[in-house]
């Protein structure tokens, strides 16, 4: 199974870093990283596995959206089933 | 597989495009409620309601949680009231029943439960005539019941009497909550061939060949819809047509993902999707403003007809597919006060009440969440659902009117509803009285349309 996560803020030196760190604390293994810098703004896509997840989804869900706001990052996670079912037939 | 292009569209159409599942609705049938013992019915209506849909509402923000999309209401709809014949005796007992309703849905925590509601499209059982007497009394004591009479069916025919009684009872609703901008008429729906699945308020109710409990599922979009028209560029109606129904798939396939979900963690069969793009108030989320992408200067100018119907039926050919089971309502809504481009284009004179009857022959549903001049007589709105009930009985299609006579308020003023029922301006209404047609009662009998064996 697995999960997508969108970042969206300013950019800093170690937001990789710190997502990355709280990803492998719930045991969320990375799959696949898309990033970019526009003026100063910060985008990345994961797409992480999250099948030996140590806690319920929203409980990484809430962990992720509090790990951002310290940061003035917005982290969203979302489940691969609603990309799937939008985009398959 | 997951692949970057289709996560930023789909991220993109919730953050920037307003799409969201409108409602999650679940039908709770009533009949095993049945008393004869208005305290003992209101008693057993109360508990399984609370205890048929306790986990409703932490299911649907588990949802949310889980996919990152909102769903905007979760809500109830129960078998109409008037079939709890056995204990409703007067009035007062069918208030009694709407005011547990109310209390059913504030335990629950849902903001809308619907199905105060009376099917008379043939004639009235006692109960139903109580029922709609109540009616007034009902809304005004209520905040969250919702309540639809059907009073016209293609295979019935049109209850004139039953159309009469309607226009005075929405004048009286109007009357007793003028302190709050008539809002009872809000909550209030006169239809023509309801559908007994309809998950969206204020018409929903739970009917009578429904299961014993069911998940329907309404989604949204329409800013969805007008972004990918906008991204579309210069091009014919065939590719607009075509991009209409590739959006509407992809919106679809929300709402059926969502609505098997929450019907499997709440051991709940799913009922159906309602393929409605349901507008809101909001900027962006509007139905018109996909009208004026389309071409339109403004919504209601001529080619809006044309316009809607290649709307309603596009968003229909591409909803069928993406869901197992579709039903309720299935089209565009046109709920005036709900829609920012539809309350600019009503102010700005361009859309008329004579627009709207035209445009809801095309597409779902009806007269819809349109404020009138507070001394329009009852005859009047009576002509109103007469004229639409007509238009839904000879196409075999669903009407409705839900109109709120704007108590002391007169044409270029504005109600105030707050919240997802948004703000109305006060519409021109044609005063020559149709006063001698409606009082001569009676029934207009089925059109030849209806004899189909």
């Amino acid at each position: 199974m697995k999960a997508v996560i969108t970042v969206v803020g300013h950019d800093s030196i170690g937001i990789i870093a710190g997502i990355s760190a709280e990803c492998a604390s719930y045991g969320v293994n990375i799959n696949e990283i898309t990033q970019s810098v526009l003026s100063d703004y910060f985008v990345m896509i994961m797409i992480v596995d999250i099948t030996d997840m140590k806690c319920d989804f929203s409980e990484f869900v809430d962990a992720m959206e509090r790990h951002g706001r310290g940061r003035g990052l917005e982290i969203h996670v979302m489940h691969e089933n609603i990309f799937n079912s939008m985009h398959e037939i | 597989m997951l692949n970057v292009g289709a996560i930023r569209e789909t991220v993109n159409m919730i953050r920037e495009e307003n799409l969201d599942i409108r409602t999650v609705t679940m039908g709770i049938s009533l009949y095993d409620c049945q008393s004869d013992d208005i305290n003992r019915l209101a008693d057993k209506i109360y508990d399984k309601i609370t205890t048929s849909a306790e986990r409703l509402y932490a299911v649907s923000r588990e949802l949310e949680k889980r996919y990152g999309i909102p769903i905007i209401n979760s809500r109830v709809s129960v078998t109409p009231i008037s079939y709890m014949a056995g204990g409703l005796r007067s009035v007062d007992d069918c208030v009694l029943i709407a005011k547990t309703l109310d209390r059913a849905a504030d335990t629950l925590g849902i903001n809308f439960i619907g199905g105060y509601s009376a099917m008379v499209q043939k004639g009235e059982i006692d109960s139903a005539r109580l029922l709609i007497d109540s009616i007034p009394e009902a809304l005004s004591e209520t905040e969250k019941v919702c309540s639809s009479v059907n009073v016209a069916s293609t295979k019935a025919g049109i209850n004139m009497d039953a159309v009469r009684r309607m226009g005075e009872i929405v004048k009286e609703t109007s009357y007793l909550t003028r302190d709050r901008a008539s809002i009872g008429c809000a909550k209030l729906v006169v239809f023509a061939n309801v559908p007994e699945d309809n998950p969206f308020m204020a018409g929903a109710f739970h009917g009578v060949g429904e299961p014993e409990r069911v998940i329907n599922v309404g989604v949204s979009g329409p800013g969805v819809v007008a972004a990918a028209i906008k991204r579309a560029g210069d091009c014919d109606l065939t590719k607009i047509a075509e991009t209409i129904k590739k959006t509407a798939f992809k919106i679809t396939r929300v709402g059926q993902l969502v609505a098997a979900e929450a019907a499997e963690m709440l051991g709940v069969p799913f009922g159906i999707v309602d393929l409605s793009l349901a507008p809101t108030p909001a900027v962006g989320d509007s139905v018109a403003r996909i009208l004026e992408e389309i071409g339109l200067e403004r919504c209601g100018a001529h080619g809006t007809t044309a316009a809607l119907a290649m709307l309603n039926d596009a968003v229909k050919k591409g909803g069928v597919m993406a869901s197992s089971h579709v039903g309720g309502l299935s089209g565009a809504f046109i709920p005036v006060s709900e829609d920012a481009g539809m309350i600019e284009a009503a102010a700005a004179g361009s859309l008329t009440l004579e627009k709207l009857e035209a445009m809801t022959s095309v597409c779902s549903v009806g007269l819809d969440m349109i404020a009138i001049p507070g001394d329009t007589p009852a005859e009047v709105i009576s002509g109103i659902i007469a004229d639409e009930m007509a238009i839904g009985v000879v196409n075999n299609k669903t009407t409705a009117v839900r109109l709120i006579p704007a108590y002391g308020h007169s044409v270029g003023d504005e109600l105030s509803f707050g919240g997802l029922l948004g703000t109305a301006p006060v519409m021109a209404v044609n005063m020559y009285s149709p006063e001698v047609f409606v009082k001569r009662g009676g029934r207009i009998p089925a059109p030849i349309q209806s004899l189909r064996n």
